[in-house]
């Protein structure tokens, strides 16, 4: 066998694994998801199929499989079965790129199915190309609320994109890289870049949120304003591929924070005392974070009702922009400026900044919250009965 | 929202998780009623004689909203009555599936005899199973029809999936949930 054709069955094979993995972890995680809700409202979660409700993501399968797919006369057939393939297909491209522990270490080959100098830059662009499945989704469905929907999440991805882009600025422009692995090497010599950045992971995380369209920032969806926004319409299968890009999107946003800001597949270096060379297993310390991301969004869910569309954009652009840019000139002139000190002082700053943020919240608040009053004429009229 | 209030919240969702749900996993556990729970109807009987305390009178198939009761009134026989007065109910029917367990033919009836009692699991799967006749209802017959059936095949006693906070109410005179 030709070396390049090995290499090519090889990555296929990857590939077929990692999708696999997602996919599962995307069925588990529906049922983690469910289990956590319940018990966080003081009841069980499902709990019926199999022994301690474990069978219940093959039933849910097995029912999405076989509902009838209903398709509206006015819809675009081909778009609109091509939308949920687009948007299930990036995300499911875009976790390719995480590492998953050092070169060679899975059974001799590495762990990851491709590896671009862009790297966070690939991803982010992937990423945001699974807003043209939900944005096509919506308006190949004929029909205004999955059209609202689509609009919306859009214009949201757009906006949030943004402070996305921005807050990992200065993280780049420290280490000096977009390689996943660059990032990773290089946290591993200095220590975790939430250390560094803790600002920017702040902002980061809370972009991915929106960017994921999770709670409290799920307005694509929104189902007491517009039905179920872009799925409305969709139904069966193509309804579940749909969740699926939801859920691998929480996943790969998961694993690119836990890379970025939590020294990726490293583990803690202190381990190494213990048992030597734990911190260089590979998968263990990369799903080990995920999952406490993935708990992080479920929680997060449970608790933070939804934000409303115009509070959204306000917050997008007027809070997480600015203070991405604030990020990122901050590390640039720390960068330009700082001679021969070390690093810290960045990452005393960035916590001041973050604690600044926190303390203030209250008062930031006005920015997407903003007090409407309305004229007293008008009041009078509402309290008269309003003729 | 400060950041304080959605710390507070988040800590609120993170106790509750550690918490034992308050759900009653009702087939496998029994739920709690109250005494007054309107369920499936009893038609009671006189404590001391034992004589069938309806007598045939309809005031609650005219009370019903949904119109599920059908009442045949015939004469009792002096020599060996079926109820103290005058006529017995020969024929007492309620249909369950359009009884809405509003509880009025409890309120019009002028004996006591029909008191709603506290059994409500009565899924079944045909029409006519779901008309209960006097048999189904008088005192002593514990269990909805499906569940007198399944007990019959297994050859177990009747399991009621509930269990009273309390007594019973005192118009259900003779009602015994095991």
């Amino acid at each position: 066998m030709p070396d390049w054709l090995a290499t090519l069955l090889i990555s296929l094979l990857k590939a077929v694994l990692v999708v696999l993995g997602l996919l599962t972890t995307f069925a588990y995680m529906t049922l983690i998801e469910r289990r956590l809700l319940g018990r966080m409202q003081l009841r069980p979660g499902p709990n019926r199929v199999g022994p301690m409700g474990l069978l219940q993501p093959a039933a849910d399968a097995i029912k999405s499989i076989f509902k009838e797919d209903l398709t509206v006369t006015l819809a675009d057939k081909l778009v609109y079965t091509l939308a949920p393939i687009i948007a299930i297909g990036m995300a499911l491209t875009a976790f390719g790129g995480i590492p998953a522990g050092p070169a060679g270490s899975l059974f001799g080959e590495n762990p990851w199915v491709y590896n671009l100098d862009t790297g966070i830059l690939a991803l982010l662009a992937l990423t945001s190309m699974g807003v043209y499945g939900i944005f096509l989704g919506g308006w190949a469905s004929g029909s205004k609320y999955p059209m609202l929907g689509a609009l919306r999440s859009s214009a949201q991805m757009i906006s949030y994109e943004l402070g996305m882009g921005l807050s990992i600025l200065g993280l780049l422009m420290i280490v000096g890289t977009t390689s996943f692995h660059g990032l990773v090497a290089w946290q591993a010599q200095n220590g975790v870049m939430l250390l560094f950045q803790s600002l920017g992971f702040a902002l980061f995380l809370i972009s991915s949120f929106a960017e994921v369209n999770r709670t409290p920032f799920d307005l694509p969806e929104a189902e007491q304003e517009i039905v179920a926004g872009y799925l409305t319409e969709y139904s069966a299968i193509k309804w579940a591929l749909f969740q699926m890009a939801e859920y691998v999107n929480m996943i790969t946003a998961s694993a690119v924070m836990a890379t970025l800001f939590f020294g990726g597949w490293k583990g803690p270096q202190v381990l190494n005392a213990l048992i030597p060379g734990i911190s260089d297993w590979p998968l263990i310390w990369l799903i080990l974070k995920i999952a406490f991301f993935l708990f992080l969004f479920i929680w997060v869910r449970a608790t933070l009702p939804r934000l409303r569309y115009d509070q959204l954009m306000r917050f997008g652009w007027k809070l997480l922009l600015p203070l991405a840019l604030a990020n990122t000139v901050m590390t640039a002139a720390f960068l330009a400026f700082r001679g021969a000190g070390g690093l810290w002082f960045l990452g005393v700053l960035s916590l001041a900044g973050l604690l600044a943020l926190l303390i203030m919240s209250d008062r930031v608040r006005v920015l997407w919250n903003q007090p409407t009053v309305r004229p007293p004429e008008d009041r009078d009229l509402v309290r008269a009965g309003g003729d | 929202m400060g950041v304080l209030e959605i710390a507070k919240g988040m800590g609120v969702t993170l106790g509750k998780l550690f918490q034992k749900p308050v759900t009653v996993s009702y087939p496998e556990q029994r739920a709690t009623l109250q005494p007054r729970f309107r369920g499936r109807h009893v038609l009671t009987r006189h404590p001391g004689t034992g004589l069938e305390k309806c007598i045939g009178c309809s005031l609650c198939a005219a009370a019903c909203p949904a119109y599920a009761i059908y009442v045949e009134a015939a004469e009792n026989d002096p020599a060996n009555p079926t109820a103290p007065g005058e006529r017995y109910a020969k024929v007492y029917e309620i249909n369950m599936l359009r009884c809405i367990f509003c509880g009025m033919c409890e309120e019009a009836c002028p004996t006591g005899a029909v008191v709603m009692g506290n059994e409500f699991e009565m899924a079944d799967y045909r029409y006519g199973d779901f008309v209960y006749a006097k048999e189904d209802m008088l005192v002593g017959v514990t269990g909805s029809l499906p569940q007198r059936r399944e007990a019959a095949r297994s050859g177990k006693p009747v399991r009621l999936g509930f269990q009273l906070e309390g007594q019973p109410r005192a118009e259900l005179e003779g009602v015994k949930y095991p």
